[in-house]
Order: structure tokens, then sequence, then C-alpha cells
């Protein structure tokens, strides 16, 4: 891994059963980009992710962050060493309002006991002001002001991925792991939510690894693409190159040309 | 003595300055951020305002000078328009949902050198005009959210401005008060752009005595404390909110709070608990039918309560404006509804602190207006316009009454020519629009009297009514008098109907186009198992003409027999100000519409049962298309027996 890289995943693979859903993939993640993955479903994209993240614990291989390996790490201490990510399936808290969905995310930056939560006084009182007032800033940034007090259940589907992404960048992320954040938008809230990870990337200087199907906005707004198939990388590039690339085009896009999405 | 005629108090900006020497540490603006109510003291307002004057300054602002703004209410916003002042240019707020077309116009008829936008949209709006604006030097961003991807030079952030204007302050330490000093009672402080309901838009300039003295006129009618609040919410581009959020606050010493943002409105209302609110009829329509559709969902126990005591409350209101006096029941009634019902649900609209509130612009029905007097709420009407500062009339305490807009402002004298129209002179009449001196001379005769275009009358208490525009009054085949405003809004006291144009100027009966209301109509739909799926499916719903049918009967029931709808159809599509067919002030803009459904209007008075409809629709970003279909026509079968004591 050199010094440009973040992140880094070194011949990663995981079998389910006889299944082999990622085999031997490396990926370099660079610095301050944003680095799609895109594949046919099934192609071991989520896989990747959750071992990144530390859901599934990878056969063989590697997975380090900052020279760092945490391939045996559980996932609250991945996310802790600033791995933030979003599910395809949003996971919020149907029952907690926007602002503690968002503040429960922030939870893996609380360093306050237990103690002297309850107690509200010193130290912890401080640190609560100072992690709402994190939260603030995510509200206006993603434009949540008149929901914080809302229910996540009563959200519209758009909504709810914009919360979930706000809990993400709640824990202070080095890295963003989007695990199709635009699956079931409409195009003007597709617009919307690539805008807000343009901005999350430019402005809050968060790399963001992206798993999306819609062509247009991987093309749009990555730096780079990883193309799996079948659990393999079978090219890796920059998006006109993965435009042209026959491999991709083949497993991907489909080999008749009016089978392209692109 | 008038603010005005002392030379340390006749502008804006030098009513600015005496705020803050007289009560530095006194809330001068406020400001909802981050989820809580932020405070700009009068010392921070000075400040702002003269840390921007100066960094503009250094960039080569001039006297007369024009600066524009565009977005929602912000406080940078309203600094920006007086730090303009303060070095004697012009304020000239545009409407922030403006299409790009529009905008153009305004900013190159007003000749403005600098925008101040609040956030990213404006700013892409404004720099999508650029090469189309000759004059424009500068463009400044208030929000830098979402910035970081622009490098035109015209642009530059507040914050930088106000950085600049700081070092040019150093350096030149006499030069703001100096500049200030220079402005004058009859310099022009703004120019309000109407936004026209015939033709291009026209910027009627208002000088800073227009503000302040008609400020001066309302606090004498109305109760204005020092730190009293209301919320500006209404966009800034209105007269009437620069006459309230600059005029009104800065003589009076009041506070103007900021939303959040356009979506948090209702709830940081409620959160604030003003001392006076001002809201379009719409917004008071807009109230009652929320609250109607949240009483229709409550449990029976609570809707009967409510109910209840609601009826009592009007049975009461209606007993003491006939003069009658309550019984002890009733009076017992009364006090417990109002620990259980009219307490409460003041609490909810945020109209718990609320010494006053006003209604205008348009009529309000009057079973709306009752219900807020009934609960409590001290809702009265005013009448206005552009070119008379946002004031002309309006009424006391003791004078409310839905059928008039009271009184006369003090030192303003109205009177009504011999062809019914409305005309006014005293210290709010506008200096002229600007460029168009032969506008000018056609709206003020020479010995200054403003022609408001309004039809009107004294009623025997020497209050003003309204009827009607003049220009639209007509008449029907038989010589009656045909007033097409007034139909409409007897129609539109209906929840169901959100709009309606009446046509019957030279034709044999009046025939309506209804445009329903999409939420009322839609939960009357739900409620009886009828299927929708959008706006135009909905108007299609046999079930849904009939409803409306029935409204339109229950309206014709208080009109005279020949001002009574005949025919009507059900619109496939909202007006809306994108296509032209609304002002952006929401009013219906007579003329394009009947261009532009002629054959509507053919097939009214042809007798046909339906008529082929092909309208352009203006999305926001300006892009058109086309719609054609069929919509049919009903007749009303007959109008009931009048009986009803209306």
């Amino acid at each position: 891994m050199d010094e440009v890289s973040i992140l880094g995943v070194a011949t990663l693979s995981k079998k389910f059963g006889g299944v082999t859903a990622v085999q031997d993939v490396s990926v370099d993640v660079p610095r301050g980009g944003i680095l799609s993955i895109i594949g046919p479903n099934g192609a071991g994209k989520t896989s990747l992710l959750n071992m990144i993240s530390g859901f599934y614990k990878p056969d063989t291989g590697r997975v380090v962050l900052e020279g760092r390996d945490i391939t045996q790490k559980k996932p609250s201490d991945i996310a802790a060493l600033g791995i933030g990510r979003t599910f395809q399936n949003i996971a919020l808290f149907s029952g907690l309002t926007v602002l503690d969905n968002l503040m429960l995310g922030r939870h893996v930056r609380m360093k306050s006991g237990v103690l002297s939560s309850v107690i509200y006084w010193g130290m912890a009182q401080k640190e609560d002001i100072a992690h709402r007032e994190a939260i603030e800033e995510i509200i206006e940034f993603l434009k949540l002001q008149d929901l914080r007090k809302q229910p996540t259940s009563a959200l519209a589907y758009g909504l709810r991925k914009r919360v979930e992404l706000g809990r993400a960048l709640a824990s202070e992320p080095k890295v963003l792991l989007l695990d199709e954040p635009m699956g079931g938008m409409n195009q003007d809230e597709k617009e919307d939510m690539a805008r807000y990870v343009l901005d999350v990337n430019q402005e809050r200087g968060v790399t963001v690894v992206l798993i999306e199907h819609d062509m247009g906005v991987v093309m749009d707004i990555s730096d780079r693409v990883v193309v799996l198939d079948r659990g393999r990388c079978i090219a890796t590039g920059t998006p006109d190159e993965m435009q042209r690339h026959p491999k991709v085009i083949e497993a991907y896009l489909g080999t008749s040309k009016s089978g392209g999405r692109v | 003595m008038s603010l005005v005629d002392s030379p340390k108090t006749d502008t804006l900006p030098k009513l600015v300055a005496r705020n803050a020497a007289a009560d530095p540490g006194g809330a001068g603006m406020r400001e909802k951020t981050r989820g809580v109510w932020q405070t700009y003291t009068w010392a921070d307002y000075q400040d702002h305002v003269r840390d921007f004057a100066h960094g503009m300054a250094s960039m080569g602002f001039k006297r007369g000078d024009k600066l524009s703004v565009v977005g929602d209410n912000r406080p940078q916003l309203y600094f920006a328009q007086v730090s303009a002042q303060a070095l004697g240019g012009v304020s000239v707020p545009v409407y922030q949902d403006s299409i790009a077309s529009e905008l153009v116009y305004v900013l190159n008829h007003a000749e403005t050198s600098v925008i101040v936008a609040e956030d990213q949209e404006q700013v892409d709006k404004a720099l999508s005009l650029k090469d189309q604006l000759p004059r424009l030097r500068s463009i400044v961003f208030d929000d830098p959210r979402g910035m970081w991807a622009y490098d035109d030079p015209i642009l530059c952030s507040f914050e930088s401005v106000m950085e600049a204007g700081r070092a040019f302050g150093k350096a030149n330490p006499d030069f703001y008060a100096k500049e200030v000093a220079k402005g004058a009672a009859g310099d022009t402080a703004m120019i309000a752009y109407t936004s026209g309901t015939t033709g291009a838009p026209k910027g009627a300039m208002l000088s800073h005595r227009n503000m302040i003295a008609t400020a001066e006129a309302f606090v004498e009618v109305n109760e204005i404390k020092p730190g009293d609040d209301w919320l500006s919410y209404l966009p800034m581009a209105w007269v009437g909110d620069a006459a309230f959020s600059l005029g009104m606050a800065l003589v009076a010493k009041a506070t103007a709070n900021c939303p959040e943002n356009p979506e948090t409105v209702q709830r940081d209302l409620r959160e604030l608990g003003p001392d006076a609110v001002l809201a379009p009829p719409r917004i008071w329509e807009n109230m009652l039918t929320t609250m109607q559709v949240k009483t229709d969902d409550a449990s029976p126990l609570k809707r009967r309560t409510f109910e209840h005591f609601r009826a009592l409350a009007e049975r009461c209101e209606l007993k003491r404006s006939d003069g009658n006096a309550l019984s002890i029941v009733e009076r017992l009634g009364l006090a417990v509804g109002q620990i259980l019902v009219y307490g409460p649900v003041r609490d909810q609209l945020g109209l718990r602190n609320a010494r006053w509130c006003y209604t205008g612009g348009a009529p309000l029905g009057p079973d709306t207006y009752r219900f807020f007097r009934s609960f409590g709420i001290n809702l009265k009407q005013i009448y206005g316009a552009t070119e008379a500062t946002a004031m002309i009339a309006c009424q006391a305490d003791a004078e409310a009454n839905p059928n008039t807009v009271g009184r006369p402002i003090p030192r303003v004298e109205v009177k009504i020519d011999d062809r019914g129209e409305v005309m006014l002179k005293g210290p709010n009449v506008f200096k002229g629009y600007f460029k168009q001196e032969e506008v000018t001379r056609d709206t003020v005769t020479p010995d200054g009297w403003l022609k408001t275009g309004d039809a009107g009358f004294f009623d025997k208490q020497g209050h003003l009514v309204i009827i009607d525009r003049a220009k639209d009054v007509g008449k029907l085949t038989d010589g009656s008098a045909f007033a097409p405003q007034f139909i409409e809004n007897k129609l539109k006291f209906s929840p169901f109907i959100r709009e309606a144009v009446a046509f019957g100027d030279q034709r044999p009966f009046v025939a309506a186009m209804i445009a329903i209301d999409m939420q009322t109509v839609g939960t009357w739909a739900e409620k009886r198992g009828i299927a929708y799926t959008s706006f135009m499916d909905l108007s299609r719903k046999g079930e849904v003409a009939t409803l409306i049918g029935e409204e339109i009967a229950k309206a014709n029931a208080t009109l005279p027999d020949m001002q009574q709808a005949k025919r009507y159809l059900l619109l496939n599509k909202e007006l809306e100000a994108d296509d032209a067919e609304m002002t952006r002030t929401r009013k219906v803009r007579r003329k394009f519409v009947a261009e532009k459904y002629a054959n509507v209007i053919d097939a009214f008075y042809g007798g046909e049962n339906s008529a082929e409809v092909t309208v352009e629709i203006t999305f926001e970003d300006g892009r058109k298309s086309t719609m054609t279909s069929i919509i049919a026509i009903h007749d009303l079968v007959s109008a009931p027996p009048v009986r009803r004591a209306a």
C-alpha cells in the first residue's frame, strides 16, 4: 500500500459454504477520493464492504486502514478507528427520532462514563454539548432541520436514506462506506444524494467508497471505479477507462449494444 | 414630531445607529440556526451593517448603486440592504422563487450591481444569468455550504466582504458616519417590484420617509413595544415584509425573527410565540384546514369536545358582534373552553402571545375569520399596496369586522373618485416607478393622489370596504354590474376550492373555472373510498364535480341572482405563478388566464359540455412542456332558494 492510500484490502477472500462470495480481491482506496464498486448482482460488493467494516471475518487476506491491520477487529472498534457506513436496507431505529438516531451514530466518539453522564456534570456536560453541536452541523449539512423530532418510521424512504447518511457522518469517519445510497430513489432524490456525497467528500474531506447501480451517477462522481464479477475484481480504473474496458462491457453492461446503460 | 423631521433619524441606517446607541444589548434580530434562536443585539446589527457597508465601499459600491438580495429571510440579507442604504444606495429585494427570465428582467431594469444570495441554489441561478446582466459586478453568498466547487471571480462570501470591511474601517474611521449623514428622508431606500397582474413588473421607489412615516402611523393604531417579537417569514421581496421587518422593527425597536427554513415556519412560530403576526388569508385558511384535518383524525372524545366548544365560541362571537350580552351559562362554558380548547389551540398555532394579528392582500372568508376571533385571537384586516408602502388602512382593536378593511391610518387621506376608485394621499405614497415616468403619471395625479386601482366605498361607520380591482369590474349583457373578484372570493370561502376565476363581462351569465384544493378534496375522497392518483385524476372524478357543484350552490345562495355562477368546470392543474397564471403573491392574472383558456370560455357560452384545453407547463428550471386534455363542463341545476341569514 502506498502513501496516497487511506484504506487497502489485499487478497481478500470469503466463502459461505460452497459459495465463493469474494475471491482474492485487492483494492487500494486513494485518500480523499470517491471510489465506486460496481458489478452485477451477487458480484460480492456488499460482502466486500462487510469485510472492511468488520461484519464478516475474511477467510484470507488483510484489511489495512492508514497502515494499521484491522482485519480481526470488532465492528465497533473499526467504527471508532474511522470507518463509517450505511446499509443497503436502511438500518435506523424506527421508534427513535432523527436526532436520537444521529446521536446514536455519535456513540463511538463519546467518552464519558455512565456515572458522570447520569449526574450530567463537569466533563460529561461539556462533552454532551460538543456532541450536540456536531450533530447540529450534520442536521444543517443535510437539511434535516424540520425533522429533528420526527420518529424515523414516519419519514419517506429518501429522507430515511439521508438520515442514515447523517448517522454514518456522526461518527466522524475518515472513510465512509455507502451501500447503494441511491437505491430505490427517484431522479430528484438521486441528484440530491449525489450532491450530498460530493459535499461530504469535498467539504468534510471524507474518503468515500460507494456501491451503486446507477451508472450515470457512478460515472459522474467517481474518481476511480472497481468492477467486481462473481467475486473477482476484473478491472480498476477511471470511469472513462471502465466504460471502454471490454471485460467490463461484457461482464456488467452486457455484450450487445442495446444492453448498455451508460 | 416625526422621526423623519430630525436629520439624526430620517433614514433606516440612522435608526439602526440610534437603536444601537440607546439599547446596545437589546435584541435587534434573531435567527434560528442549529435549532437554537441566535440573537443579534442592536450593537451587532450596527456592526454588521457598518462592516458590510465598508466592505462594499472597498469593492467600489457608490451612492445610487443598487443591491439585490435573493433568498429566504436571513439577518445577513436584511443587514446587506441597510448597508447599501447607508452608502446612499438602493436595495432591490427579489423573489427567491422567481424563474430565471423574471429575474433577468427585474435585475436588469433595476440596474443591480451587487447580488447578495442566500445559498448555493440562489448563486447557481445568479451565475446562470451572469452573461445577461452587464451591470453585475459581484455576487455575495451568505451560506458557504456547497460553494467549494465554485471559482468564478465574481463570487465572494458575506464573511469575506465583512473582513475586507473591517480592514477598510481601520483605514477610514470616519467614512461610515459621514456616508450615513449624507442620507436624507427623501432618498430612495428600496425599489419594490410589483409582481404585476398585468404586463411586466414595475419598480416602485420607496423613500426612507415612506418607510419610516408609514411605520409611525401604524404604531399609533397598534401597540408595539420595544423588544416585541414577530416572525419574518414572508418573502423579503414583498413590500409588506420590508415594511415590518425593516421599517417597523427599526422605528419601534421591535425584533424580527428569521425562521430556520421554510419548512420549519409553523414550529418556529409556536416556539417563538410572537407578539404580533401578519399573514395572508391563505395561511389563515391553511391553519384552519390543517386543524380540521387533525380534528377529523382525533379520537371521538377529543373531536366532540373540540366541536362542542367551537360551536359555542362561534355562537357567542356572533351574539357579541350583534351587541347582545352573553348568558351566565355561556360565560361559564367559555371559561371551561378556555382551559380545554381555546388556550391549547392558540398555543399549538403559536398565537398564544399575539396581541394582534393581521390578514391582508385578499379577503378572508367570514367563517375563517369568525373562527379565529371566537378562539380569542385578535385577528383584524389590513389593506395596502406596494405603491403605498404596504399600508393604507387597518382595523383598530375595537373595529374588527370581516367585511371592511378599517379606517385609513393616521395622516393618510382616502377618497373615492366618481368612478368608485379608491385614491389616497399621505406620507406613504411612493416616489414613482423607477424609469417609468409615464406609468407614474397615470398612477399619481398632479396634485399627489395615488390611484390604487381598487374599487371601494366607505360604510356608515367610515370604514373602507374594498370590492374588486376597478378595471376588472364589468357588466353582464343585461347591464348589471359584474365584479369577478367579489364572486371568486365567495367561491374560495369553500375549503374545497383553492382558486376560482369568474367570467361574465359582456356575457349573458357568470361562469367559473375552479381549481380544487388537493388537500381537503383528497381527504374527502379518501374518506369515501374514491381512489385517485394525481391532481388531474382527482379533478376528473364525477363525485368531486358534484361536491364542488354543491359548494358553488352554497356560495350562490349568498349572491344576487345575476351574480350566481351558472356553469363551471374543474381545472386539471393548479393555477401556478410559474405558468404566469398568477403573480408571485398569488393573485390571478385575469387577462392572461382568459387568453390561455379562450376556448374554455367559448365552450362555456357556446353551451358545450366539454372543452379541449392545451396548456403549457413551465417547470421550476424554466423547461416547458404542453399538455392537452378534455375538460368536462358542468351546469348548476338551480341555486337553492335564498333563505339563510348571511
